[in-house]
C-alpha cells in the first residue's frame, strides 16, 4: 500500500471500463514487448514512512556538523533568520511550478520581481533575472551574454583568482566551442592588471573577475572598466553579495555584468546546493539576458500585475536560437534570499557585512600575532583570508578537527598552484569571540 | 501607484524599521576604512526595504495566498509531472546534519551524504538500466547540456570530430535544441509522422558521417510511446551515432521499461518530476545524467565512489568532460528523491507508471468526447487535445480555455505545446490524483465547452476570480519593467548614474 496513490480496486475497474480495456497491462501494449521488464527492479521493496525516517536519520547521523566551522571558499556558515524557512515552507510556494499562468501565480512573480530589484540594488546595476543555477554556472552564462553582445568577439579573459571551480566550469562549458579562453595570472594574490591590459585586443568579448577573489582578497578595479570599454569589451564581476553591504559593487566599478551566488544570503551550505546564481547587467543588455525574467505590467482593469516577460529570448520559443537553454532555475532558493534581504533590510545588510569584516580582521590579527601562521599576501580582504602554515595543511587540519574545528579550506587541494600549507579561513558574524579565542589556542597547540 | 492592490515590500518600507536583531559585535570595533581601503568601499547605500519581522511575514504570507501549488489542488501541467510532494521528504531534508554540511569539509566527516548520493545513483541506474552517472546537473536542461558534452567528448576521443549534427524531433522540448546548439552541435529538426511519432524513415536521410546522434523523449510530448525506438536506435548506432534520452516523461514507464534497454547512451532524469521532489516555483530541481558503458570514461568530475574505507569524491578522470557545477548539484533535492525511492521501492515505482498511464487514458477517453484529440491512440502519462475547432466555431482559443480553468481553481494544462498541435492543451494528471479529482476536471472542462458555445465572452474575459485579470503581455515586452524604482524619478536617475 502506498499512501500517495489514491486508487481503490473499484476505481481502477471503473476507469478501465471507460477506457475499454480489461487490464492495465493493455495500456502498455504499444510498447515492443521485449522492452517490458520481466522481473522487478533490483531495488528493495518500499518502506513505511517511519522506517524511511529512521533510515534517513541514521544516514544523517554519519555526517559531522558539530564542529565550529571556518570553512568558506564559496559556501559560508551564516545566520539565517527564522522567518526564512517559515516562508519557504508555505506549500503555495514550494509545490508550485514556473509561473506560466501569471494570474494564478502573482505571489511568486511578485517575489521574483522583488528579488530582481534587491539584486539590482545590491550590485548597483539596472536589470537582473529570476536566478541561475549557482555562482559558477552564472559565469558561463555571463560569458555567453558578453559573446552575444560584443560583435565579432571570440575571446574571453578570466582571472586566475576566480574560484578554481568557476574556472573549471567555464572550461567545461566552452570546450569544443570556437571560443578562446585565456587565464590572466595573479600577482601577490590579486589579478595582474598589467598583464590583463596587455591582453586586450579586438575580439575580446569580456573579462571575468571575482572580488573578493577566491583567496578572499578584494580586487582593486580602479580605471579598469574604462580600459575595457575602450577596447569594446565588457567587464563581468563576480561577487559574494553579502560583501556588498560594505564593498564597492559592480555598478560603482563601472562593470557591465554582475554575477555571483546568493548562498550567503539566507541559504544553508547544504553540501553545496541548492544555492542561487544571480546575474545582473546594464539595461542595454536586457534583451540578451539568459533565463526567466519577471516583469511588471497591467491587467485588463489597469491593476499592477506581474508576469514572465521577454520570453522570446527563451528556449521554449526560440529553441536552438535561445539566449540560454535554462528552464528550471533556483526559484525557491531565490525566494529565501528575497525574504532574507527583506528581513535584514537596508541597515542590516551593512551591519552584517561590517561584522564579517570586523571579526575576520580580529581573527587574522590574532593568528598572525600569536601563532606561527603567516599571511599569504598582504592584501585587503572581507570575511575570508589565506594564511600560510609552517606545516602541510593535511597535517594540521585533522588535529584541529579533533579539537572541534573545521579550521579552513586547504587551498593547495583546491588549486595545486597554491603552496601546500595555505589555508583559507572564513569568519562570519556567526563566529563568537569565544570560539575565535579557542581556535587561536587550538592552532597554537597544534603548531607547537 | 494607481490600481495597486498588493504593495511591494519596498513600498512598505519606513526609515528606521528593522526585521532582525543580529548578535552584538563581541570583538573590538574598528573603523571600516582602517580595515579596507576607502576607495574599495561602496558609496551608495543599497535601497533595501526597512520593515519589521511582522511585516515580512504578513507580506510573504499574503503573496503565498496569491499563488497556487499542488497542495491546493489539481495541476495537470503537461510534461511537468506535477505529482504530490510527500511530506516525509521535506521532513528528512530538514535534518540539521544534512542542512549544515559544508561542501569542502573532509570526506570522512560527510560519509552519510556521500553514501546517500552513491546509493541514489545506484538506484537511478537500476531504474534506467544504465551503468553509472552524475548527480551534478541542476535541472533537466543542464542534464541535456551535460549529455551533449558527453557526445562531443566521445567523438573527439574517436577522432570523429566531423559528427556535428544532432537530430531533434519537432515534438521535442525547447531545451533539447537549445542544449545541443549550446554544446556546439548543429540541430536538425525531424518531423513527426501522422501517428505523432518519429519514424525510421525520417531519420534515414541523416545517417551519414556528419551524424552525432539523436535526442528523444519517450514517451514523447504527445504522450505517445515511440514504437519504432528499437529500429531507430539500431539505425543510429549502425551509422556511428549516439542516442540521448530526455527523461522528462519517464514517469509513464518507470518500473516497467528502461531507457537502457531501448538503446540509449545517455539519460537525464528530472528528480522534480518522476521522483516527486517539489518544483519550488520553478526550481531547484535536479537533472542527474546516467550513461551506458560507452560514455563512462567521459562522465564529469567529481565522481562519487565507494571504496573499502568509505565514500569519496574522485577527481582523477583523464577523459572526463570536467566540472559541470560549482559543487555537487542540488543536494537537498537528492535527499528528497532518495527518501522517495526508499518509500516507493520496486513495487511502488512500478505502480507509479501504471497508475499515471491509467489516469491519463481515463481522462483522454472522457475528454475526447467533447474536445478534439488529434492523435487518438493509447497514450502514456499525458495526451494533447486541440482547441482548433473551438477557435474556428466560437473564436475561443486554448489560452481562453486555460484562463477560464483558473476561475474554477484548477491549474491549466500546458498550452501551445507541443508546437506540432495547433491550439494545444497538454494534459498530464499524474498518478497521485484520485478518480474524483479527474471527474471534477472533466466536469469543469465540459462546463467551459458549454460556455464557449453559449457565451464565449466569459472565456475571453477570463479569469475573473483571480487576484488580477488577464495581463497585458505586449506592454510588458515593449516597455520592460523588471525592477522597482522609488516613485521619484529624480532620485532613481541620480542613483543609477552614481
Amino acid at each position: 500500500m502506498i499512501a500517495y496513490l489514491p486508487h481503490t480496486d473499484e476505481d481502477i475497474e471503473a476507469m478501465l471500463d471507460v477506457i475499454g480495456v480489461a487490464r492495465i497491462d493493455q495500456l502498455f501494449a504499444d510498447i515492443p514487448q521485449e522492452l517490458i521488464l520481466k522481473d522487478p527492479l533490483e531495488i528493495p521493496t518500499g518502506l513505511p514512512e517511519h522506517e524511511v525516517y529512521r533510515r534517513m536519520k541514521s544516514l544523517a547521523g554519519s555526517n559531522q556538523v558539530q564542529n565550529v566551522s571556518f570553512l568558506g571558499c564559496g559556501s559560508y556558515d551564516h545566520i539565517i533568520p527564522a522567518v526564512v524557512s517559515h516562508i519557504l515552507s508555505r506549500s503555495e510556494f514550494y509545490t508550485s511550478y514556473t509561473p506560466y499562468q501569471a494570474e494564478m501565480s502573482q505571489g511568486f512573480l511578485q517575489a521574483i520581481f522583488e528579488f530582481q530589484t534587491m539584486i539590482c540594488e545590491l550590485t548597483g546595476l539596472e536589470v537582473a533575472n529570476a536566478s541561475l543555477y549557482d555562482g559558477h554556472t552564472a559565469a558561463s552564462e555571463a560569458a555567453v551574454l558578453s559573446l552575444n553582445s560584443v560583435r565579432r568577439s571570440d575571446t574571453l579573459l578570466y582571472s586566475s583568482t576566480l574560484h578554481p571551480f568557476t574556472r573549471q566550469v567555464l572550461r567545461t562549458h566552452f570546450s569544443n566551442l570556437p571560443v578562446h579562453l585565456e587565464e590572466i595570472p595573479s600577482l601577490n594574490g590579486t589579478t595582474d592588471l598589467e598583464v590583463l591590459s596587455a591582453r586586450l585586443r579586438p575580439g575580446v568579448a569580456g573579462v571575468i573577475l571575482q572580488s573578493p577573489n577566491y583567496l578572499g582578497y578584494v580586487e582593486d578595479l580602479s580605471g579598469l572598466a574604462e580600459k575595457l570599454h575602450d577596447n569594446g569589451s565588457l567587464l563581468i564581476l563576480s561577487t559574494n553579495p553579502l560583501s556588498l553591504g560594505v564593498l564597492k559593487p559592480a555598478g560603482e566599478w563601472g562593470a557591465d555584468i554582475g554575477i555571483g551566488d546568493t548562498q550567503p544570503l539566507g541559504l544553508p551550505s547544504y553540501f553545496g546546493g541548492p544555492s542561487v546564481g544571480y546575474i545582473t547587467a546594464t539595461g542595454k543588455l536586457l534583451r540578451k539576458m539568459p533565463g526567466r525574467i519577471a516583469g511588471q505590467s497591467r491587467d485588463q482593469e489597469g491593476k499592477r500585475a506581474f508576469l514572465l516577460t521577454l520570453q522570446a529570448r527563451e528556449q521554449h520559443i526560440k529553441r536552438e536560437r535561445a539566449t540560454s537553454n535554462i528552464c528550471s532555475n533556483q526559484a525557491l532558493a531565490a525566494l529565501a534570499t528575497t525574504v532574507y534581504l527583506a528581513t535584514l533590510g537596508r541597515q542590516g545588510i551593512r551591519e552584517i557585512a561590517d561584522q564579517n569584516t570586523q571579526k575576520a580582521h580580529y581573527l587574522y590579527g590574532r593568528l598572525v600575532k600569536e601563532t606561527p601562521a603567516k599571511p599569504l599576501f598582504d592584501r585587503p580582504f572581507f570575511n575570508e583570508f589565506p594564511i600560510m602554515l609552517p606545516n602541510k595543511a593535511a597535517d594540521v587540519l585533522p588535529r584541529m578537527e579533533e579539537k572541534g574545528f573545521f579550521a579552513g579550506v586547504d587551498l593547495h587541494r583546491l588549486d595545486p598552484t597554491i603552496p601546500n600549507g595555505a589555508l583559507a579561513i572564513a569568519v562570519t558574524e556567526k563566529r563568537t569571540c569565544g570560539e575565535m579565542e579557542a581556535f587561536v589556542e587550538a592552532l597554537k597547540e597544534v603548531l607547537r | 501607484m494607481s490600481g495597486t492592490n498588493n504593495p511591494l515590500i519596498f513600498e512598505l518600507s519606513k526609515q528606521g524599521r528593522r526585521g532582525y536583531r543580529l548578535p552584538d559585535l563581541d570583538v573590538p570595533h574598528r573603523k571600516l576604512a582602517s580595515l579596507v581601503e576607502p576607495h574599495l568601499l561602496r558609496e551608495q547605500e543599497p535601497g533595501l526595504p526597512e520593515v519589521s519581522e511582522v511585516e515580512v511575514i504578513r507580506h510573504y504570507t499574503a503573496l503565498s495566498r496569491r499563488n497556487y501549488g499542488v497542495d491546493l489542488g489539481f495541476y495537470p501541467l503537461g510534461s511537468c509531472t506535477m505529482k504530490y510532494n510527500p511530506k516525509i521528504n521535506e521532513q528528512v531534508a530538514d535534518f540539521e546534519s544534512f542542512v549544515h554540511l559544508h561542501p569542502l569539509q573532509p570526506e570522512e566527516s560527510a560519509q552519510g551524504i556521500l553514501a546517500l548520493m552513491h546509493e541514489l545513483l545506484v538506484g537511478l541506474c537500476e531504474v534506467t538500466g544504465m551503468s553509472w552517472g552524475t548527480l551534478q546537473p541542476f535541472a533537466g536542461a543542464h542534464g541535456e547540456f551535460t549529455g551533449m558534452k558527453l557526445f562531443k567528448a566521445c567523438f573527439e576521443k574517436r577522432g570523429e570530430t566531423g559528427r556535428t549534427k544532432v537530430l531533434v524531433p519537432d515534438s521535442a522540448h525547447g531545451t533539447n535544441p537549445a542544449s545541443a546548439h549550446l554544446a556546439g552541435f548543429e540541430v536538425v529538426e525531424i518531423r513527426s509522422d501522422s501517428r505523432g511519432l518519429v519514424s525510421l524513415e525520417s531519420v534515414k536521410d541523416h545517417l551519414d558521417q556528419s551524424l552525432a546522434g539523436i535526442m528523444m523523449t519517450n514517451p514523447n510530448t504527445l504522450g505517445l510511446f515511440e514504437e519504432d525506438i528499437l529500429e531507430i536506435s539500431k539505425a543510429i548506432h549502425d551509422a556511428g551515432g549516439l542516442l540521448y534520452y530526455d527523461g522528462a516523461n519517464l514517469n509513464a514507464i518507470v518500473g516497467k521499461v528502461r531507457p537502457g534497454a531501448m538503446g540509449f547512451d545517455v539519460v537525464h532524469l528530472n528528480l522534480h518530476k518522476t521522483f516527486s521532489t517539489p518544483h519550488g516555483g520553478g526550481g531547484p530541481g535536479a537533472g542527474p545524467v546516467l550513461v551506458s558503458d560507452t560514455l563512462l570514461p567521459f562522465l564529469p568530475v567529481p565522481d562519487v565512489v565507494k571504496r573499502a574505507d568509505g565514500y569519496h569524491l574522485e577527481n582523477n578522470r583523464h577523459d572526463s568532460i570536467g566540472r559541470l557545477s560549482g559543487f555537487y548539484g542540488n543536494v537537498a533535492v537528492m535527499v528528497r528523491a532518495y527518501a522517495y525511492l526508499l518509500t516507493m521501492g520496486r513495487d511502488g515505482l512500478a505502480r507509479v507508471g501504471e497508475l499515471a498511464v491509467l489516469n491519463a487514458n481515463y481522462l483522454k477517453e472522457r475528454l475526447k468526447r467533447s474536445f478534439t484529440l488529434p492523435h487518438d491512440r493509447t497514450c502514456k502519462h499525458e495526451f494533447v487535445l486541440s482547441a482548433r475547432q473551438l477557435k474556428e466555431q466560437f473564436g475561443v482559443t486554448a489560452l481562453d480555455v486555460a484562463k477560464r480553468l483558473l476561475d474554477f481553481g484548477i491549474h491549466p494544462p500546458t498550452v501551445y505545446f507541443p508546437l506540432i498541435v495547433p491550439e494545444a492543451l497538454m494534459i498530464e494528471p499524474t498518478e497521485t490524483e484520485s478518480l474524483e479529482v479527474l471527474d471534477r476536471f472533466v466536469e469543469v472542462m465540459e462546463t467551459i465547452l458549454q460556455e464557449a458555445k453559449e457565451n464565449p465572452e466569459i472565456l475571453k474575459l477570463a479569469p475573473s476570480r483571480t487576484p488580477v485579470g488577464r495581463i497585458d503581455e505586449v506592454l510588458a515586452a515593449r516597455k520592460p519593467v523588471v525592477r522597482w524604482y522609488p516613485e521619484t524619478e529624480e532620485s532613481t536617475e541620480t542613483w543609477v548614474q552614481q
